[in-house]
């Protein structure tokens, strides 16, 4: 077991290792410099300053010196000044990076609890109606644009039957306590309705196909013929069994739902960090674009990691190869 | 001559009789066994349908259009959808918006056709080129993949949009290309993998086939089916990549129309004309619909394993 989490630490720095290059490279690309920006705002700069500073900043150092710089100020944290907010990177990134796991984390619930429930019954039912109209639903789900499922859920919910709010996380002035969580509530339901559509798809398909081959196995015929109740039968011995290879695919689907994320918060102008990616690649504030991008992918990282160890405690196969 | 190939004639009847009496499929190569589940699968052929239809309408855009393209019409400014005049409305310009519709259609489709050619192309190159030879070189592609697989391109490709210059298809090809040829690899690689060792290869390799021979006519014709699926699969995933990056501005540049960036405004509009809203989201979501209605019918279609 610590072998096998051991070596899936190993894959995500090596990941990480890789992603830090693909940014580094993007980073060399982007236009204005810190001594470009000194330099364009102080017409009192002169040439030989400008060289003076290049070389107080090792811009012109070699590009290896430079990457090793960049990631060693990476690791303490340091990402660089936003040019529209004028503080740190880091600053605006804290409340953003909460904003955006609270959709995140309801969205994935909302859709493991639906899709799974979706897939069993279908799976239970198969040939049905039901069956059939999961099956028909969740490929709607899986090919409807994000963006435009949250423009016609605005239309539907928010215009034409006022039912919810049209966008935002927290109507102004209402007093806090009781009244704003249930604001705050109120004001996720769209949003998340919206991100979780794709994952509940998938889920949903996923989990009828595997517990169509699980009901089929021998054990849960073995389980049947000892005289269990189908409850028993069905929760304790398939749906368990089924329920492994889905850990997998959920953190498989979480670079998927993240860039859901990004034109969700656009789309319902939700204050994370997707909107910010947005606000900052229009204004060209790209020290903050590329700590959203290595924030998103640490996610996924992360994520992925403890999907694989969950993975591994719930299987025991996985352990030892 | 002649007479060898009467000989083999002669052979192969023999052995379609042989199967024939064992109760073997009788005759049909794999690709007519394909071919036959296809066309019983009816979602997969609702979907063909409706994408031909789809591409047939944007292909002939300039000739069967209601209206000239993006002519504009002050006058008509904001008209509702109706069965006389503009069937989906007018624009904030006065532009048909059905007009717009196939136009936008066939840049959004060209998007979709050539990112899955060049993601399928490229990442059968990978996989073969992975699988086959192995070693460092697999260890270095596949780490590649997986590093591709695990961040949200999203992200990246708005940034990517902000820094590369140009607004038109050439541009989100190549990004959508350079990063999305991963899952074709991975397909491709675990499928040369398997036909590596498996025994008509070995055979083949038996006999002093050369190594291009191999993979000429065993590996990539075998390895053929999963790309098929995941090209047509690509097409609805490019397309809709494509509009979300475009409806945020940073796709397809106005004034190419393109579905996407169709409803860049619409929110601003929402209250004034919904139409401008509904009607581009929905021929994005169908025609997507369609690429994965018909790529699940082909991936039960040309799955050797599934009985028929």
């Amino acid at each position: 077991m610590q072998g096998f989490v051991a070596r899936r630490v190993v894959h995500g720095v090596i990941i990480l290792v890789g992603l830090s290059i693909l940014m580094f490279t993007l980073l060399v690309f982007t236009p204005g410099d810190p001594v470009e920006l000194i330099a364009s705002s102080n017409p009192d700069v002169k040439p030989e300053d400008v060289a003076q500073l290049r070389k107080y900043y090792g811009l012109d150092d070699p590009v290896y010196v430079r990457y090793v710089k960049w990631v060693r100020s990476v690791v303490k944290g340091d990402l660089g000044y936003s040019r529209t907010y004028g503080t740190p990177v880091t600053k605006i990134i804290g409340q953003r990076l909460r904003n955006t796991l609270a959709l995140l984390a309801s969205a994935v619930v909302l859709a493991f609890v639906i899709g799974v429930t979706a897939g069993v019954y279908s799976a239970l039912h198969q040939y049905s109606a039901a069956d059939y109209a999961v099956t028909v639903v969740a490929f709607a789900g899986h090919s409807v644009p994000v963006f435009w499922q949250g423009i016609v859920f605005i239309l539907l919910f928010a215009v034409w039957k006022p039912w919810f709010p049209a966008g935002g996380m927290l109507t102004p002035g209402i007093e806090p306590g009781w009244p704003a969580l249930w604001d705050r509530l109120w004001h996720l339901v769209l949003p998340v309705t919206v991100l979780a559509t794709s994952g509940m798809a998938a889920w949903a398909r996923y989990m009828r196909s595997t517990m169509l081959e699980v009901i089929r196995q021998d054990y849960v015929r073995t389980a049947r013929a000892k005289g269990n109740s189908e409850q028993v039968v069905i929760n304790r011995h398939a749906l368990r069994n089924a329920l492994i290879p889905i850990i997998t695919l959920v953190a498989l689907s979480i670079p998927g739902i993240l860039n859901g994320a990004v034109l969700t918060e656009t789309v319902f102008s939700w204050p994370g960090m997707g909107l910010l990616l947005f606000q900052a690649v229009l204004g060209h504030d790209y020290n903050v674009a590329m700590a959203v991008l290595l924030f998103l992918a640490l996610m996924t990282v992360l994520f992925n990691l403890v999907a694989d160890v969950a993975y591994a405690m719930a299987d025991p196969r996985i352990r030892f190869d | 001559m002649a007479r060898e190939a009467g000989a083999r004639q002669i052979a192969v009847e023999l052995e379609r009789r042989r199967r024939g009496a064992a109760g073997v499929d009788v005759g049909q190569s794999y690709w007519q066994i394909a071919r036959r589940r296809f066309l019983k699968h009816r979602l997969a052929l609702l979907g063909a349908s409706a994408a031909i239809v789809l591409t047939l309408m944007a292909a002939l855009a300039p000739w069967i259009a209601p209206a000239p393209f993006d002519r504009i019409n002050l006058d008509h400014r904001w008209t509702e959808p109706g069965l006389q005049g503009n069937v989906f409305g007018t624009d904030e310009l006065g532009r048909d918006v059905l007009t717009r519709i196939m136009y936008a259609g066939r840049i959004s489709l060209v998007v979709g056709y050539v990112v899955a050619l060049s993601i399928s192309v490229a990442g059968a190159l990978v996989g073969a080129i992975a699988g086959f030879y192995g070693g460092w070189l697999d260890s270095l592609l596949m780490r590649l993949v997986d590093m591709l697989i695990s961040i949200p391109l999203l992200p990246l490709y708005l940034i990517l949009a902000a820094l590369i210059p140009g607004g038109g298809v050439g541009r989100i090809v190549l990004i959508f290309t350079v990063f999305g040829w991963t899952t074709v690899a991975r397909l491709v690689r675990g499928q040369i993998l398997s036909l590596k060792t498996a025994d008509f290869v070995e055979a083949g390799r038996a006999m002093g086939a050369s190594e291009s021979r191999i993979i000429l006519r065993h590996l990539i014709p075998n390895a053929l089916a999963p790309v098929i699926v995941a090209a047509t699969l690509t097409v609805g995933n490019a397309i809709l990549a494509e509009s979300g990056l475009s409806y945020l501005g940073l796709g397809i540049q106005p004034p190419i129309p393109s579905w996407g960036n169709m409803l860049q405004r619409a929110q601003e509009y929402l209250l004034k004309a919904s139409w401008l809203a509904v009607f581009p989201g929905l021929f994005i979501f169908f025609t997507v619909l369609s690429f994965n209605f018909l790529g699940d019918g082909l991936r039960d279609a040309l799955d050797p394993r599934l009985k028929t």
